[in-house]
């Protein structure tokens, strides 16, 4: 039972972190049907910017606030900038192109993303600058800390900050209306190449986030982490189905519960055949799982033909 | 020189020219694959013309970017009605006034809307997907009246609806061109279309083959035999 409650716990930190970036996902692909391969490098890169500003400015004796503050906003500013320049460049002249185009496009640009991290950080682990002293608490035999509390309250904030957006504000009724009806909504007014800009540019900003957040709780980055990381949110807003907003937050809470516990347990189910480093298998299971037998996703509306 | 519309090698619009008059309602009515659409779509900007040019209160608008058409006071009800199925009625008829700012008068027309279509008022926070072809219909027009067009551009507004739904569509269609609306009407159902309009253009094949005044075209032999079905 402590196991079980300790998992939940767990599962909800990362969960809330796949949420974010699997809303990243979802939101491009609801606008224009793209699958962006490319939103985990970007998630990485966001890690990798707060780590160089933080680091720089503690290292010159600012405050842990401050630099914590500056850092989270650089690494928003840079991955929204990155977002933007990647339908700039690299799928808005592809729009018309067959679906295969864009997608193979996205695998590109991940490893172009890869190699500029790689030149810019280098291929050694990068530790997170710790800012806060994190504390422990105990509740019902089960740990948590404020990292992990800060995770959560930060991530349900993003959340629902970007709902009243797609909600409550005329951008939001715009890119609603031009994932329904793209040439529909242009005769309205609407500059579709905009709402299609703003979907990678807000996407970009909650992955910089999830990112900062990625760093701070396992205090250690690399290059190469977006991959992974990107995969899972990608599984993550296919079961929630891919193109919903409330999806993608339910099917990454789900992800991240299915994992920790399957973590857990799975030592116990294998009889120590396996241990908890297997986790990863866990979201492959999921994926193939809701491919094979409801590939439209808890929340689809309908299976799309899209790639 | 005429507009010319082509998809790939195929021309559906082989060179027209054609006039509507500020504050006339004016048909284009002919079979299916005519034209017409394809025609209000380069209007519209929807699709790209092969040839030829469009003008609009003496600018020409041919390259125009098509989300710059409803600024320049061009509202098209498209084939199909073509409503945001998962946005509610309100939001569908707030798309309408996407471009607009003037928050009083855009209250104003909304309420002209719901005088209009009573039904839309009853349904405002329905989803647009729920509405029945009729009322999906009213709320196309609705919206694009929202956007207070100089000119309206209708596409086949009677097509799939039962024929009492036809007639409270076109009473309101008709109450619009009243107040002094400019209109272009394309129709499959030509009676319909000749009743409401001044004029009135036949296409066939991608050509204007005849052209005239409404009430003579319903006359007209021609007119009769091939769109009217008589003989």
């Amino acid at each position: 039972m402590e196991t079980f409650l300790q998992q939940i716990i767990n599962g909800l930190v990362q969960g809330s972190i796949y949420a974010l970036v699997a809303l990243g996902y979802t939101m491009v692909y609801g606008i224009m049907g793209l699958i962006n391969f490319a939103h985990g490098e970007v998630v990485m890169i966001g890690t990798l910017v707060a780590i160089t500003v933080i680091g720089g400015l503690m290292a010159a004796g600012v405050p842990a606030v401050v630099a914590g503050g500056t850092g989270v906003l650089a690494a928003v500013v840079v991955c929204m900038a990155i977002g933007w320049w990647l339908e700039r460049v690299a799928y808005r002249p592809l729009r018309h192109a067959p679906r295969l185009t864009p997608l193979i496009t996205a695998i590109g640009m991940s490893i172009v993303l890869q190699n500029v991290a790689m030149i810019v950080w280098g291929r050694n682990y990068r530790t997170f600058p710790s800012l806060i002293r994190s504390e422990s608490f105990e509740v019902a035999g089960a740990s948590f800390t404020t990292v992990q509390v800060m995770i959560v309250s930060v991530s349900t904030l993003m959340m629902a900050g970007l709902l009243l957006l797609i909600y409550r504000t005329k951008l939001g009724m715009a890119m609603r209306a031009t994932a329904q009806n793209p040439q529909v909504a242009s005769l309205m007014g609407v500059n579709i190449d905009r709402v299609i800009a703003a979907a990678f540019v807000v996407g970009s900003a909650l992955g910089a986030v999830a990112g900062v957040m990625v760093g701070s709780y396992y205090e250690i980055a690399h290059y190469q982490m977006g991959s992974m990381l990107g995969l899972k949110a990608f599984t993550a807003a296919v079961l929630g189905g891919i193109g919903n907003i409330a999806g993608a937050v339910a099917g990454g809470v789900l992800l991240g519960i299915i994992e920790a516990l399957g973590a857990g347990y799975i030592g116990d189910l294998t009889h120590g055949f396996l241990g908890s480093h297997y986790q990863d298998i866990f979201a492959f299971i999921v994926l193939i799982g809701v491919l094979m037998f409801r590939p439209s996703g808890l929340f689809g509306e309908k299976t799309g033909d899209r790639a | 020189m005429g507009l010319r519309v082509a998809y790939g090698g195929i021309q559906a619009v082989r060179g027209i020219t054609f006039h509507v008059a500020e504050g006339e309602m004016v048909a284009l009515i002919g079979a299916n694959g005519a034209g017409k659409t394809s025609t209000l779509k380069a209007i519209s900007r929807i699709l790209d013309t092969a040839g030829g040019t469009v003008r609009f209160c003496d600018r020409e608008i041919t390259r125009l970017a098509p989300h710059r058409l409803v600024r320049e006071g061009i509202a098209l009800v498209p084939e199909g009605r073509g409503v945001f199925p998962r946005l509610s009625v309100a939001e569908n008829l707030a798309m309408g006034a996407f471009v607009r700012s003037d928050t009083a008068e855009i209250d104003r027309d909304l309420d002209q809307v719901f005088g209009y279509f009573p039904r839309l008022k009853e349904r405002a926070e329905q989803l647009a997907g729920t509405l029945s072809g009729g009322e999906q219909q009213m709320l196309a027009i609705g919206r694009a009246l929202m956007s207070r067009p100089r000119l309206l551009l209708l596409d086949e507004p009677s097509m799939g609806l039962a024929p009492i739904m036809v007639q409270k569509i076109f009473e309101v269609i008709q109450a619009v061109a009243r107040q002094g609306m400019t209109i272009l009407l394309v129709e499959q159902n030509a009676r319909l279309a000749l009743e409401v309009s001044q004029r009135a253009y036949v296409m066939e094949s991608g050509e204007i083959t005849l052209a005239g005044e409404a009430s003579q075209l319903l006359n007209d032999p021609r007119v009769r035999e091939a769109y009217l079905g008589e003989s």
